[in-house]
């Protein structure tokens, strides 16, 4: 386990783990892990900060009806990634929003087999 | 001789689950405002390759390669069979698993979207998601085992497999020289990603790893 994932393990006790480190149930998991150490590494948030945000966005999840089985951590990740960025002026939900359309409008128009890449007309 | 298989499918288009399209516009923005590198990104993911998904492929193959039952079965309905190993959460839709034999060596593109056996295989490559393996594993299957120092006799067909929307291929390998009477566990540690995609061999029992 590199440094950086070790601090945050340290840091987050929570985060899934087998004996040599982080272990993902899908691939967009470790997609938002990976994003999560970088936006640390560069100083936008402390891991203390994180896991207050974290806290409360599982709060949120569970006052919801999450069953709270571990199954659902990193949804709840993402939404702190989400959460985050927008309390830090990176962007905004609205953005966000627009973004995840025009992805979901290129997705629909590209072949199987052929790269998902967004072009301008997909925010259209 | 090469055979390229096309299972395309005219009106196939890509999908993308609401959560990957969140990670996806996430990643977007932060990159284009320049708080992450892609680059970087894979590096970090690429780290956790095996620790992604189930990661069942190498008992799969073990298992087919000790049980001649269960080889059959896989390679009859690779969905059904696999599922009988009962801890196998989602193995896609419909997996195809491929036999390699002295004739025929198979080898599976494709890969840029959810086609690919992640549950299986843990993450694809990065090498494997782009777009000049996709292109060059059609024209020059050879060439490109040549680049991953698997070179293959002349008399040796090789197939390549391109996975669909709703099909997916497994590449059962032949089982390696020196394993008799090997456990299936023995055997597993054997199995690479790689000889699963059909860019590579099992390892060779005792070699160093």
């Amino acid at each position: 386990m590199d440094t950086a994932a070790a601090r945050a393990t340290s840091a987050l006790p929570d985060i899934p783990c087998d004996a040599e480190g982080p272990v993902f149930r899908e691939p967009w998991e470790a997609q938002a892990f990976a994003m999560a150490l970088a936006l640390h590494e560069r100083g936008l948030f402390t891991w203390s900060e994180w896991a207050a945000t974290l806290a409360s966005e599982i709060k949120q999840a569970q006052a919801a009806g999450d069953p709270d089985t571990g199954e659902t951590y990193y949804r709840h990740w993402l939404a702190t990634l989400e959460r985050l960025i927008a309390e830090k002026g990176v962007t905004t939900s609205e953005t966000l929003h627009r973004y995840r359309a025009a992805w979901d409008h290129a997705a629909d128009r590209t072949p199987h087999g052929t790269p998902i890449v967004l072009r301008p007309e997909d925010f259209d | 001789m090469t055979d390229h298989d096309h299972h395309h499918h005219e009106h196939d288009h890509s999908e993308l689950s609401e959560t990957e399209l969140r990670v996806r516009a996430l990643e977007t923005i932060l990159t284009e405002k320049g708080y992450v590198d892609p680059p970087a990104l894979d590096a970090i993911i690429q780290a956790y390759e095996t620790k992604i998904g189930p990661h069942n492929g190498a008992r799969v193959v073990a298992k087919a390669w000790s049980d001649p039952a269960f080889k059959r079965a896989l390679l009859e309905d690779g969905t059904k069979a696999v599922g009988t190993l009962g801890h196998v959460s989602r193995v896609g839709d419909h997996l195809v698993v491929v036999e390699n034999t002295p004739q025929r060596h198979n080898m599976v593109v494709c890969t840029l979207c959810s086609c690919y056996p992640w549950e299986m295989l843990g993450l694809p490559p990065v090498w494997y998601k782009a777009a000049p393996y996709r292109s060059r594993a059609v024209k020059d299957p050879r060439g490109v085992l040549a680049d991953f120092d698997v070179s293959l006799p002349n008399e040796t067909e090789i197939r390549v497999w391109d996975s669909t929307a709703e099909t997916r291929f497994l590449v059962l390998p032949m089982r390696p020289a020196g394993t008799e009477g090997w456990s299936e566990q023995q055997l597993a540690e054997l199995v690479t990603r790689d000889s699963m995609i059909g860019t590579g061999f099992p390892k060779i029992p005792g070699a160093p790893s």
